[in-house]
C-alpha cells in the first residue's frame, strides 16, 4: 500500500480542534451585558485569568515552543494562528474551542454571563475576521436550561458548529438533567463536543486526587470512557437519535478495549437498560467521533494498523492539530503511516459529515 | 430422524419445563400455554446448562424510562452469564442471528396415534388414552 511521506495533512483539511485563548479577561468587558460588566468590575474579576486547572497554560504540553507568543498566552493571536496553522497547512476550516474557567463556575448565572461574553468575543474578534474559522458554543454546563438558552441564541449563526462540554462535570454526562443540552443540540443539528477536562467537582481519577499533572492528564481517557458509558447507558442516543458526539482530545486508542468490555457486559445485563437494543459498539460507531490529537499511538506502524482496524470504522476520526498544545513537531500533525484514502477521510470527508454546517466547497 | 416420546402432557404444566435425554442429548422441554418447545440444554456461549436458567419475560423500552413487560415467561436466561434466549426459537436476544441455542421440533400426539408407531419411548409408558410430548430428532 502506498504511504504518504509524512503526516502533513492534505490541503483543504478541516482542523477540528484549535484553541483560541483570551489574551486576558479585560478584553471580554465590552462583550458583557451592563449588569455583569458592573458585577465583574466591582469584584475585580477582570484581573483573574480563569485559567482552567486541567490546562495550565505554561505546562510545556500546552504550549508548543515555536507557537508560543512573546507577550501573550499561546493561542491568543489570530495573526499567529494564521501563520502557524491556517495558511501554513492550507486549512479550509478551523473549529475554535475555548477552554475557560467559565465552564466550571459554581454560580450558574455568572457562568452563563461569561460564556455569553466569550461567544460574543469569539464571533467578533475571530469569526468576523477570518472566514475559515468557526467555533463551538461555550455553555454553562451545570445548568442545562441556561445552556440550552445559549444554544438557542447562537444557533442561527451557522459559524457556530458545535456545543462544547467537558468530559468530567458535576454529573455523568448521560444523566437526564443534562438532556435539555442534547435536545437543543439535536434540534439545530449541532454535534456536542466533549473536551478533555474536569470541573473538579470530583477527583479526575476515580481513586481520589492525584499528586501530579501526569496522572491528571492520563486519567482523562478514563474520564472519557466513563462519560461515554454514561451517554450510552442512559439512552441519550435512543432519546436523541440524530445527535452526534465528538470526543475532543481523548487520546483515541483507549476506545476499542473499552467498547469490548461494554459490549460483553451488555449481553448479560441488558435487561436493566432495555432501551439499548443494539450492541453498544454499533451505537458508538453511529453517533460518536474522535478528534485525532493527542493520538496515543502504539510504537509501530503495524500495531497502528491493528488499532485502526479495531476501531472498526474509517468514519470516526477527525483531523485536529490541538493548536497550540504540543503533540507533534513541524507539520506532521497525523501519524505518518496512515494510508492515503484514510488520510483524506480524516482530514476532509469525516469532518464534513460530522459538522454539517460547514460549507462543502469543491476540493482544489 | 425418529420420534421420541419424552413426557406426558400432564407432566408439564403451563410455564413448566422438563429436561429429558434423547439419544444422549439433554433437551429442555418448555410449555407455553398449550404449546411445547424444545431447546438443547447447552448455552451456545460457553456451554452452560441453559435449560436450568430462569424463565423470564422480554423487557423492552422504546425510549429510556418507558418500560413494557412483553411476552411474559417466554424467555430463558442462561444461569451463567444471563444471556437471554427466546424459548420459541432458541435465538439469543443480544445477537439473534449468530448466537442461537439449537431448537428441536416438539409436538403433542395422542397415544392412539403413537401406538401405530414407529416411535421410541424408553422412559415413558404410552397408553392409548393419554396425550404425549414427542420430540423429532
Amino acid at each position: 500500500m502506498d504511504r504518504p511521506a509524512s503526516g502533513c495533512p492534505v490541503p483543504g483539511a478541516i482542523d477540528c480542534d484549535i484553541h483560541a485563548a483570551l489574551p486576558n479577561t479585560r478584553v471580554l468587558l465590552p462583550y458583557f451585558e451592563p449588569y455583569w460588566r458592573e458585577h465583574i468590575q466591582r469584584r475585580g474579576l477582570e484581573r483573574d485569568s480563569f485559567e482552567p486547572s486541567s490546562y495550565p497554560a505554561n505546562a510545556p504540553i500546552n504550549k508548543r515552543p515555536d507557537w508560543a507568543l512573546a507577550d501573550a498566552p499561546a493561542g491568543s493571536s489570530l495573526t499567529a494562528l494564521q501563520g502557524h496553522i491556517l495558511d501554513r497547512l492550507s486549512i479550509r476550516h478551523g473549529i475554535l474551542n475555548v477552554i475557560h474557567g467559565a465552564q466550571v463556575m459554581f454560580s450558574e448565572d455568572l457562568s452563563l454571563a461569561f460564556c455569553r461574553a466569550i461567544n460574543n468575543w469569539i464571533r467578533a474578534e475571530w469569526l468576523d475576521r477570518d472566514a475559515r474559522l468557526c467555533a463551538s458554543i461555550v455553555v454553562p454546563p451545570h445548568s442545562a436550561e441556561l445552556a440550552a438558552e445559549e444554544i438557542e441564541r447562537l444557533a442561527p449563526d451557522p459559524r457556530f458548529v458545535q456545543v462544547l462540554l467537558l468530559a468530567m462535570a458535576e454529573l455523568p454526562l448521560g444523566r437526564r438533567q443534562n438532556w435539555p443540552i442534547y435536545r437543543a443540540a439535536e434540534k439545530f443539528g449541532l454535534p456536542v463536543g466533549i473536551h478533555a477536562g474536569s470541573s473538579f467537582r470530583h477527583p479526575p481519577s476515580a481513586l481520589g486526587w492525584p499528586s501530579y499533572y501526569l496522572e491528571d492528564y492520563v486519567s482523562q481517557s478514563q474520564g472519557f470512557a466513563a462519560a461515554l458509558n454514561s451517554l450510552v447507558a442512559e439512552g441519550v442516543f435512543v432519546k436523541f437519535p440524530a445527535l452526534k458526539v465528538v470526543l475532543i482530545e481523548s487520546g483515541v486508542t483507549w476506545l476499542p478495549a473499552s467498547l469490548w468490555r461494554l459490549d460483553k457486559t451488555w449481553r448479560g445485563v441488558r435487561a436493566e437498560t432495555p432501551w439499548l437494543e443494539q450492541l453498544p459498539t454499533e451505537t458508538v460507531r453511529e453517533h460518536v467521533r474522535l478528534t485525532l490529537q493527542p493520538f496515543d499511538a502504539p510504537p509501530t506502524a503495524q500495531q497502528l494498523e491493528i488499532v485502526l482496524e479495531q476501531l472498526g470504522s474509517d468514519r470516526m476520526l477527525l483531523f485536529s492539530t490541538d493548536y497550540p498544545h504540543w503533540h507533534f513537531d513541524g507539520d506532521d500533525a497525523l501519524p505518518a503511516a496512515l494510508p492515503p484514502d484514510l488520510m483524506r477521510k480524516i482530514c476532509i470527508d469525516n469532518p464534513l459529515e460530522t459538522y454539517t454546517r460547514l460549507v462543502k466547497e469543491p476540493v482544489p | 430422524m425418529a420420534r421420541h416420546v419424552v413426557a406426558t402432557v400432564d407432566e408439564i404444566p403451563p410455564g413448566g419445563r422438563k429436561i429429558v435425554t434423547v439419544r444422549g442429548r439433554e433437551i429442555g422441554i418448555f410449555r407455553l400455554g398449550d404449546e411445547f418447545f424444545g431447546l438443547i440444554n447447552r448455552c451456545p456461549h460457553q456451554g452452560a446448562p441453559l435449560c436450568q436458567g430462569a424463565v423470564v419475560s422480554r423487557l423492552v423500552a422504546p425510549v429510556p424510562g418507558e418500560y413494557h413487560l412483553t411476552r411474559p415467561g417466554e424467555m430463558l436466561r442462561c444461569p451463567w452469564h444471563c444471556w437471554e434466549f427466546d424459548i420459541r426459537t432458541g435465538k439469543s436476544w443480544c445477537d439473534p442471528n449468530s448466537v442461537q441455542a439449537r431448537a428441536f421440533d416438539v409436538a403433542v400426539e395422542k397415544g392412539a396415534t403413537l401406538v401405530e408407531g414407529p416411535f421410541s419411548a424408553e422412559a415413558v409408558e404410552v397408553t392409548v388414552e393419554a396425550s404425549y410430548v414427542v420430540v423429532t430428532m
